[in-house]
């Protein structure tokens, strides 16, 4: 451990000002026992800071003392003398069991209002851990979409809008070195209840399409971008809308979009 | 004295103690307590409860609490926010013309009949005026890193060295 740096980090002297948590403290409390310039430095500091905050007091009361000390050693000797003033003790005892009644019945109040309070403070702890983890994810997917992006190995194949859909469009990111394939179908419209959007990869000549999966539940996060199967040897790719749970042939007048790679 | 002497001398709870207590640390707790209420009876009032609990709660106080000046200071700063946020003593504020322990010094010299004291004053007004304002809300008003960051528009990574700058001029003025 270089102490040098320790020192210079300027974290003792958050120490001293009663700036840091008990588990921080006590890393700086084991190294102090283990340093001596450390322990020395941690006095050095201390030793200013009491000079300082001494010398911006005005000066006290001189009663303050004796204020003080009488606030704090009479309380604590505890000594109270009880004279009794009355000769009913039956009512006394009635007195006191009332105002016992009285006392559980507030206790109970505040038990249940504590109760309210930490359970709403459950409920929100968990809704924020539930947000956390939202966030985690949503970063998580933004990484695997920038990989996607960035990564050189990722062909690009651009599947323009056919027949049934001249505006439609989409985008296969095709990984050449673990053959994964990406689709971005932001551009295609929504379809119809009932109906799948299917994609396939295609061998040329002859014309073999291959189906590599549906564009349902794959999604990554909510980026209209769809992780499908992988592909070793696509000469191009289509997609098509299909029934739901897909066909085994594409049906070829619900053709949205097409590309050659 | 060093601190576990002192501990022992204090955790007696006597009369003896009280005074050791109060001989060594009142004046630094009133001058923590005052630099954040400036209304001295107010400040006395919260000096007094800053030892009720400091005398309650002596047997909480252990070393992952820090140093028991620390913790003293802690309990003084907190108790003296809390006060200045009861909306009682909003009201009843008057005159807040200093806004900073160095304002307060100007104010309390003339009262002031200690000569170390006084000396002390005259080492702490030579500090930088950027170190008088990041000692002030970090220590004295017990701002944390990122609201200082804030309030002086520095970056956020330099107010812990920054700070460790500012309170080692403080020491090469007071020779610690």
């Amino acid at each position: 451990m270089n102490t040098r740096e320790y020192i210079e980090s300027g974290v003792l002297e958050l120490y001293i000002f009663g700036k840091l948590s008990e588990s921080e403290n006590e890393e700086v409390q084991v190294y102090a026992n283990e340093y001596p310039e450390i322990k020395q430095e941690i006095e050095s500091i201390e030793k200013a800071i009491i000079n300082l905050s001494y010398s911006v007091a005005p000066n006290l009361s001189l009663d303050n003392f004796n204020t003080i000390r009488k606030a704090l050693l009479e309380r604590e000797s505890g000594v109270v003398t009880l004279k009794p003033k009355s000769n009913w003790p039956a009512y006394m005892g009635w007195a006191a069991s009332f105002l016992l009644l009285l006392g559980a019945g507030f206790l109970y109040f505040q038990m249940n209002q504590n109760d309210t309070l930490l359970k709403d403070s459950r409920e929100k702890n968990q809704d924020l851990q539930k947000s956390v983890v939202t966030l985690e994810e949503q970063n998580k997917n933004n990484e695997t979409l920038l990989n996607l992006f960035k990564d050189e190995n990722n062909k690009v194949v651009a599947l323009a809008g056919q027949t049934v859909a001249p505006e439609a469009k989409a985008k296969i990111y095709w990984n050449q070195n673990d053959h994964s394939v990406y689709v971005d179908a932001a551009g295609l419209p929504e379809p119809p209840k009932g109906y799948v959007y299917q994609v396939w990869s295609l061998k040329m000549d002859p014309l073999t399409p291959t189906s590599i999966g549906l564009l349902e539940k794959t999604e990554i996060g909510k980026s209209r971008i769809f992780k499908v199967d992988n592909t070793m040897d696509a000469e191009g790719f289509g997609i098509t809308l299909e029934p739901a749970g897909g066909s085994a042939a594409p049906t070829l007048e619900q053709l949205y979009t097409l590309g050659k790679v | 004295m060093t601190q576990e002497e002192l501990l022992a001398q204090i955790y007696k709870k006597d009369n003896k103690a009280f005074t050791l207590l109060y001989d060594m640390y009142a004046k630094n707790l009133y001058g923590i307590i005052y630099n954040l209420l400036k209304d001295r009876e107010e400040a006395e009032d919260v000096l007094q409860e800053t030892f009720v609990k400091i005398w309650k709660n002596l047997d909480t106080y252990n070393e992952s609490k820090g140093r028991f000046f620390t913790w003293l200071l802690n309990i003084a700063r907190n108790s003296a926010i809390d006060r200045l946020r009861s909306k009682n003593f909003n009201n009843n504020q008057k005159n807040l013309s200093s806004d900073n322990f160095v304002h307060i010094l100007d104010d309390t010299t003339r009262t002031m009949n200690k000569i170390d004291t006084i000396g002390i004053q005259e080492f702490v007004k030579k500090l930088k005026p950027k170190c008088i304002q990041l000692i002030d809300l970090l220590f004295f008003k017990g701002y944390t890193q990122q609201e200082v960051s804030e309030t002086l528009e520095i970056p956020l990574g330099t107010v812990k060295t920054q700070n460790r700058n500012c309170i080692n001029e403080l020491r090469n003025l007071l020779r610690v």
